[in-house]
């Protein structure tokens, strides 16, 4: 949907939820609005445009400009029409002499403190005060220009992305208020009084401030102040083009600024129901990696992975591994291939992995990420509750009254999630976090949690099922709720066995390590709620017991009737962008889309009439089985799209030696990623500004994606996939993406409804989407749930093998931080290392005290599979016996040290709990100056290819 | 023979003196056999008797001043009989012209007792309309305020009455009294003369209050270059609390009511009332928008009732005497009485409480005694530096809310400064604006902006630069800062410039 450049529509002030609605004139012109709009906001709805520049409709009004004055009939003076709200009966006007001049006075003010570069200003075209000073008619500042001003201020240009230029700056405090009421960092702040006030991130610059690059300070304000360094550089973007973030699970709506082909600015999209304006540095700012020197636009194969690379076309890329994969499986059997889809691609590449892999493979051979994230999510939540998804839109937490947080860290892992759970909590919401690690929500400006459980790395389940004792033994359960919506046989069976005094928080102390008086208030407190929302991440799902803890987290929810509309609710926090649609799009070994089980032979048939094949109704591997199969010779050619497993997956020894094994590994994917170091094709892929498709977030929510610049490559994924497909003798020939979907919507009765069109009119589509829910489905189990009624399922807490040991005392646990993106592939070719150049291990002061390390000292971290060295810094966010690392660069090696110890029911890695040794080293790791040698190999071996061109 | 000699604690009593000739007297006193004790009272407010010392022999209280230390040793030895010789004698200071001209309701105790002697409150109807309140329904309490006529104190004079039951009927699950004694006009010195004078006839006013509108907190904000009256006023407030007037079960009822006193940091703009709580909820002192107002959302976002030290003070008297009484006094709507604080040029400068209604050019000559300087008054600012300099034609107007505003001044909070004619008023019009850009909150641009240019115009007028061009752009920025300011800091800055242009044009000439 190509739109022309122009700036949202501003309506001055936030919108106002009421029941009643008052009317009023203005300039002659009737309106009708909820109970406090302001008059601003009012005249607005009609068209009408009062002048304004700190008025701004993300945040409240703040009254300080002094331009939006209007006459009221029966009322004395001028009031500002953005603090005002309509009473029953006004009569307004907004253009009379009188303001004309007040107006035309407080702007001569203004521009007296202002420089007059206009024609060369970055924002010339694109400036509030520009157009203020336009629509006020300012002629002449009769003042003069010799007396005090602001205008030999310095810049601060210490953020990579923006500005900072103070001399510009018209103290309208819009960017301090984004920064508290959007962003909730309270990063800004006004210091000095009077004329000398001005911005300030708290006596430091930028960079070194509290300020965590959101860019909300930037989108509002309304001059050059703060302005983003590409269009200091590159000037006013021409177009717009509306797609979505492809970095996390929250989804953010995008209006990509481009001139031309080059995207200049990414800003969000008021528009977006994920985001609504708001986004999060790695969306607003670090898409550079999509242009980036390091991407590969050449396809290109090698017979064996010591030899160079050599470029060909991708007629012979595609040639030479559907060749290999034949001959595989000639001589292997059927089972011998599979592939691996991408969370980051599009559901409609992920549809034709699984397609190809079924149609073309003919086996079930095909995994997707959420494998080692939230696949006991699918297992819990199907079983308990009937779907694999969260249970709500983000913006029901603004009717949460109390949220858990559980396992789950937002203000790094869903920023923009977070800003909206924060605003809720200054407003009143209570928090309760269940954490090993004291995280920023346990305590931060205007943020406590009322309570923090710092439940020891292992013990989820044993904290879950303490929590349910208490609100069952003392009744605080709604029986009612329970008794119509949830089976009744399960929830006794459940209910004895939760009741039993081996559940109390008392008795369960030791595993949980969280005082049982504590737990009992925390339990008491979200029971009590008359909303209360559960939160929960990977901390949950990464776990021996991890779909054994999404069941107890359904329990929770169903147990106190937290089901069912807005403000309660389960809600899993997706990771990738995509990762709710590749599990949608049954990239599964056992799943065909919308997550029916390949056992169910309609289904099967179903598909069998569309594509025209027979298909295997046996399950197929999940990717530990397939890494498992090719250390055994039995699996030996793979395609793997968009996943970085020898970076990601736990245990790396054994992925590498499972990569080196096979036959054929294709990878397809942007960069020459750890996997690809391995591989024998690589098909370059295409970044989400390069092709058109769609992601499902978090909400279960299709947002559109779309097409701002050709593929570098000359194909988008799916193009490659047909391509690699075709190849294979598997037919695929879709000449665009939306015809995908359209065999997605015919063949899956949770997608009925779904077509871009339909997208292009709603913007966005929640699933369910069909005959019972044409526009989508916000929230889900409303009347029943999917399964009919709820099941309770019992939860018996069963100790990971995992355990601290004398020889390895420590546990490690793992997560992410906000400027780095998982394996950081696309992040640490941004700016974005500015923030986080490197990994380091988080060690309470007890712990490295005695072992004799102080902050910054090389330490290794050993388990029973490997060893890896970072940097200490010691850190009373983990408590002791609790170590952190983050998985951002590949250097760091965290997951030589994690166990393939899983999920018993899905297989998701134990990221979370990894019994380890630390001690004081003087250098790297073996295995790190071995990764380091290989990384500088495969990079020769890469560089010889583009030599050969 | 025991004698009780006071000599007033007070911030100018001291500030003139009273130290050392307190210092001077205690050791002229060791020397003597007979019992004696000295009371570092409250000062009765006629500043240009102190420092005042009183002496109360048999129940006869007379008093000498203004001393010197070197005066101490004299007085102290005269026979009571031969004090009326002494130059410097006074007599009983009730009697004096000075006071008994006065009708002093809020400053009836003011330099009678040790200001933090409960026994003395008591004994003179302390705590008197407290104990009535306790047994009125806060209806009835709102209604005894509404009916006396009460307009607030600080200078909006605002009906107190109709806040109060605002507050009442506002829905919230707390609710708070909030005291602004943060006293910034320059020339008024009434709230502070009160605090350290009379504390327990504010905590009286403030419980009452809190009893009128369901509030159980109260907060002092009191401004931080009142040291003194920090000292006086906090432990006034610890020494109600242990004699349970404050605190949990006030007068062994089941009513309470907590008092904090809290201190502001410099800033003028803090005595208004929305930058005020924004101060006292631990944010930078910055003007709030209104609509919401504090009676419906104040402190913390709860309805607040924010009144000045004077409206608060007020209370005590009306609870304990009738609203009746109360608004026999005065005239039109500005009823009871007004406290005039004389200060700046002037030769009796002082506290002085009367009835509304008398003319300014009246209380100067029965009280003022003219300037100091002996120089004849050619402009009287009054209600503070936001307020019109006054010509000597508009010396006439009664002491009354809506006849000042008709001739285009303002009565404010009271003060009165006087000048000779030596004074320039141009400066005084650039003074008016520097004050506003020294002090402004910098939130709004007409006055962040508008008062450093109003004083770079100013400059340029006084240097004679392109005259008839810059009073014209001054006249349109005193326009724009009246009419578009988010504040009275920059709404009423025009005021004393406008003045000073209109009835002195001589000195702009």
């Amino acid at each position: 949907m190509l739109q022309y450049y122009e700036p949202e529509k501003d309506y001055g002030t936030p919108p106002v939820q009421s029941s009643e609605m008052v009317s009023a004139n203005i300039d002659g012109v009737s309106i009708e609005v909820p109970a406090g709009t302001s008059i601003m906001r009012a005249a607005a709805l009609v068209g009408i445009k009062v002048p304004k520049l700190c008025a701004t409709d993300s945040i409240d009004a703040f009254g300080s400009c002094r331009i939006c004055l209007v006459e009221i009939e029966g009322r004395r003076g001028y009031p500002a029409s953005c603090t005002t709200p309509v009473e029953e009966g006004m009569q307004v006007q907004t253009q009379t002499p009188k303001l004309a001049k007040i107006r035309n006075g407080v702007m001569e003010l203004y521009i007296s403190d202002h420089p007059l570069d206009c024609l060369t200003c970055p924002t010339n075209g694109d400036c509030e005060l520009q157009d203020t000073a336009g629509e006020v008619g300012l002629r002449e500042v009769r003042y003069g220009f010799e007396g005090e001003n602001h205008l030999a201020a310095e810049k601060d240009e210490s953020n990579p992305y923006f500005t900072f230029d103070p001399s510009k700056c018209i103290v309208c405090s819009r960017c301090v208020r984004a920064c508290e009421e959007t962003q909730g960092t309270f990063a800004l702040t006004i210091e000095g009084r009077g004329f000398d006030s001005k911005v300030s991130a708290g006596g430091v610059d930028f960079l070194n401030s509290e300020c965590v690059s959101c860019g909300a300070c930037v989108d509002a304000c309304p001059t050059a102040t703060l302005t983003e360094n590409s269009i200091i550089e590159h000037g006013k973007p021409e177009h717009t083009v509306l797609t979505t973030c492809a970095y996390c699970g929250v989804g953010c709506g995008f209006r990509a600024e481009l001139k031309g082909e080059q995207v200049v600015r990414m800003t969000p999209w008021k528009e977006g129901k994920a985001n609504e304006g708001h986004a999060c540095v790695k969306g607003r700012f670090a898409f550079g990696y999509a242009t980036h020197p390091d991407r590969i636009t050449s396809p290109m194969i090698r017979d064996s992975i010591d030899e160079p690379w050599r470029k060909v076309s991708w007629d012979q890329a595609v040639n030479f591994a559907a060749q290999r994969f034949r001959k595989i499986q000639q001589e292997y059997g059927r089972n011998s291939i599979g592939a691996i889809s991408s969370s980051r691609c599009t559901n409609e590449e992920v549809y034709l992995i699984q397609k190809l892999v079924r149609a073309g493979f003919g086996n079930n051979n095909v995994d997707t990420c959420a494998r080692v994230c939230h696949s006991p999510t699918g297992f819990g939540l199907k079983t308990t509750l009937g779907e694999s998804a969260g249970t709500q839109t983000f913006a029901s937490v603004a009717k949460t009254d109390v949220a858990i947080v559980m396992g789950a860290n937002p203000t790094e892992a869903h920023p923009v999630f977070a800003s909206r759970l924060k605003r809720r909590l200054r407003e009143g919401a209570k928090l309760i976090v269940i954490d090993p690690r004291k995280i920023e929500l346990v305590s931060s400006p205007h943020i406590r949690a009322d309570y923090h459980l710092p439940v020891n790395p292992g013990a989820n389940v044993a904290l879950l099922n303490a929590l349910a004792h208490v609100i069952v033994t003392e009744n605080l359960h709604d029986a009612e709720f329970i008794d119509q919506r949830c089976e009744s046989e399960a929830f006794s069976e459940w209910q004895a066995f939760i009741a039993d005094d081996s559940q109390s928080p008392e008795s369960l102390e030791q595993a949980t390590g969280v005082d049982p008086q504590t737990l009992r208030e925390a339990a008491r407190l979200y029971a009590s709620a008359p909303n209360g929302a559960i939160y929960y991440g990977l901390g949950v799902t990464e776990h021996s017991q991890g779909s054994t803890a999404v069941m107890g987290i359904a329990n929770l929810a169903m147990l106190t009737g937290n089901l069912g509309r807005e403000g309660v609710g389960v809600n899993p926090m997706r990771g990738q962008n995509n990762v709710q649609g590749s599990c949608d799009m049954g990239s599964f070994p056992h799943e065909l889309p919308g997550y029916r089980h390949l056992s169910d032979a309609a289904t099967r048939a179903l598909f069998e009439a569309e594509w025209q094949v027979d298909l295997d109704p046996e399950p197929g591997m999940r990717i530990p089985n397939m890494f498992d199969a090719a250390v055994d010779g039995q699996f030996r050619g793979l395609y793997c799209q968009g996943e970085d497993v020898a970076q990601s997956d736990p245990n790396t020894h054994h992925i590498e030696a499972a990569l080196g094994a096979l036959d054929c590994l294709v990878v397809q994917d942007i960069f020459l990623n750890e996997t690809a170091k391995f591989a024998h094709v690589f098909l370059p892929g295409a970044s989400f500004l390069e092709k058109d498709g769609t992601f499902i977030n978090a909400e279960r929510r299709i947002s559109s994606v779309r097409k701002v610049m050709s593929p570098l490559s000359g194909k988008a994924d799916w193009e490659a996939t047909m391509a690699f497909a075709n190849a294979l003798g598997c037919d695929m020939n879709y000449q665009h993406p939306s015809e995908i979907m359209d065999e997605i919507a015919k063949l899956t009765p949770t997608f009925h409804g779904v077509s871009y069109s339909l997208l292009d009119e709603l913007g966005s589509i929640q699933w369910p989407c069909n005959e019972l829910a044409p526009e989508g489905t916000p929230t889900m189990h409303v009347d029943e749930f999917v399964r009919g009624k709820g099941y309770f399922a019992v939860t018996e807490f069963v100790p990971t093998e995992e355990r601290a040991n004398k020889r390895f005392p420590l546990l490690l646990t793992t997560g992410r931080i906000l400027s780095q993106y998982n394996v950081g592939a696309q992040t640490r070719r941004t700016e974005n290392s500015t923030w986080h150049e490197e990994d380091l291990l988080e060690i309470h002061s007890h712990d490295a005290q005695e072992r004799g390390i102080n902050e910054g000292d090389w330490v290794g971290i050993q388990s029973r599979v490997g060893t890896t060295v970072l940097h200490a810094h010691i850190s009373d966010r983990v408590k002791p016996g609790v170590i952190y690392t983050t998985f951002h660069h590949p250097v760091s090696g965290a997951n030589v040290v994690t166990t393939d110890n899983s999920d018993w029911a899905t297989n998701c890695p134990e990221y979370k709990v990894t019994a380890v040794q630390v001690s004081k080293v003087n250098e790297p790791s073996a295995w790190q100056a071995r990764q380091q040698k290989f990384d500088r190999r495969q990079h020769q071996l890469l560089k010889q290819a583009t030599e050969d061109a | 023979m025991s004698q009780r000699f006071f000599i007033p604690r007070d911030t100018t009593a001291v500030a003139v003196g009273a130290n050392e000739v307190a210092n001077t007297l205690a050791a002229v006193l060791s020397e003597q056999v007979s019992e004696a004790t000295i009371v570092r009272n409250g000062s009765r407010g006629a500043f240009w008797l102190e420092p005042l010392m009183e002496i109360e022999t048999q129940g006869e209280r007379v008093g000498f001043g203004p001393l010197f230390p070197e005066d101490v040793a004299d007085i102290v030895a005269l026979s009571p009989a031969d004090r009326t010789e002494h130059p410097k004698y006074l007599g009983k200071l009730e009697e004096h012209p000075w006071f008994a001209g006065q009708q002093r309701l809020t400053f009836a105790r003011s330099g009678l007792d040790d200001p933090l002697c409960l026994d003395a409150y008591l004994s003179r109807h302390g705590f008197d309309g407290l104990e009535h309140a306790l047994h009125l329904p806060p209806e009835d309490i709102v209604d005894e305020v509404t009916r006396s006529g009460l307009r607030g104190r600080g200078g909006a004079a605002f009906p107190a009455g109709i806040k109060w039951n605002t507050v009442l009927q506002a829905a919230g699950d707390k609710k708070y009294i909030a005291c602004n004694a943060d006293e910034g006009d320059s020339g008024t010195f009434a709230d502070r003369l009160l605090m350290e004078s009379d504390p327990y006839m504010l905590i009286e006013g403030m419980t009452i209050a809190g009893l009128a509108v369901g509030a159980q907190q109260g907060y002092i904000y009191l401004r931080s270059e009142y040291p003194h009256a920090w000292e006086v006023m906090h432990t006034a407030i610890a020494k109600a609390e242990a004699a349970g007037y404050l605190g949990e079960g006030i007068c062994d009822s089941d009513r309470q009511f907590h008092l904090e006193l809290r201190l502001g940091a410099g800033s003028y703009i803090c005595g208004e009332e929305t930058a005020m709580l924004e101060s006292l909820e631990g944010r930078r002192g910055v003007v709030r928008a209104k609509p919401p107002l504090p009676a419906i959302e104040g402190l913390f976002g709860k309805p607040t009732v924010v009144n000045n030290v004077l409206t608060l003070a007020a209370i005590p008297t009306i609870m304990a005497g009738g609203a009746e009484a109360y608004a026999a006094l005065g005239q039109g709507r500005s009823l009871g009485t007004i406290t005039l604080q004389l200060a700046g040029n002037i030769k009796n400068g002082g506290l002085v409480e009367v009835p509304y209604g008398a003319t300014l050019r009246a209380i100067l000559d029965q009280f003022g005694g003219g300037t100091r300087s002996g120089r004849p008054i050619r402009a009287i600012q009054v209600g503070g530096p936001l307020g019109a300099y006054l010509p000597e034609p508009l010396w006439d107007t009664p002491l009354d809310y809506e006849a000042f505003a008709a001739a285009g001044g303002m009565l404010g909070h009271g003060g009165v400064v006087v000048f000779d004619d030596t004074v320039d008023m141009a400066q005084q019009a650039r003074f008016a604006m520097a004050f506003c850009a020294e002090e402004s909150c910098g939130k709004c641009t007409p006055c962040r902006v508008g008062s450093v240019r109003g004083t770079e115009v100013m400059d340029r007028i006084i240097a004679r630069e392109s005259l008839d061009e810059n009073m014209a752009l001054l006249d349109d920025l005193c326009e724009t800062m009246e009419l578009g300011s988010l504040c009275a800091m920059g709404g009423l800055t025009p005021n004393p410039v406008r003045s000073a242009l209109q009835y002195f044009p001589e000195d702009f000439a």
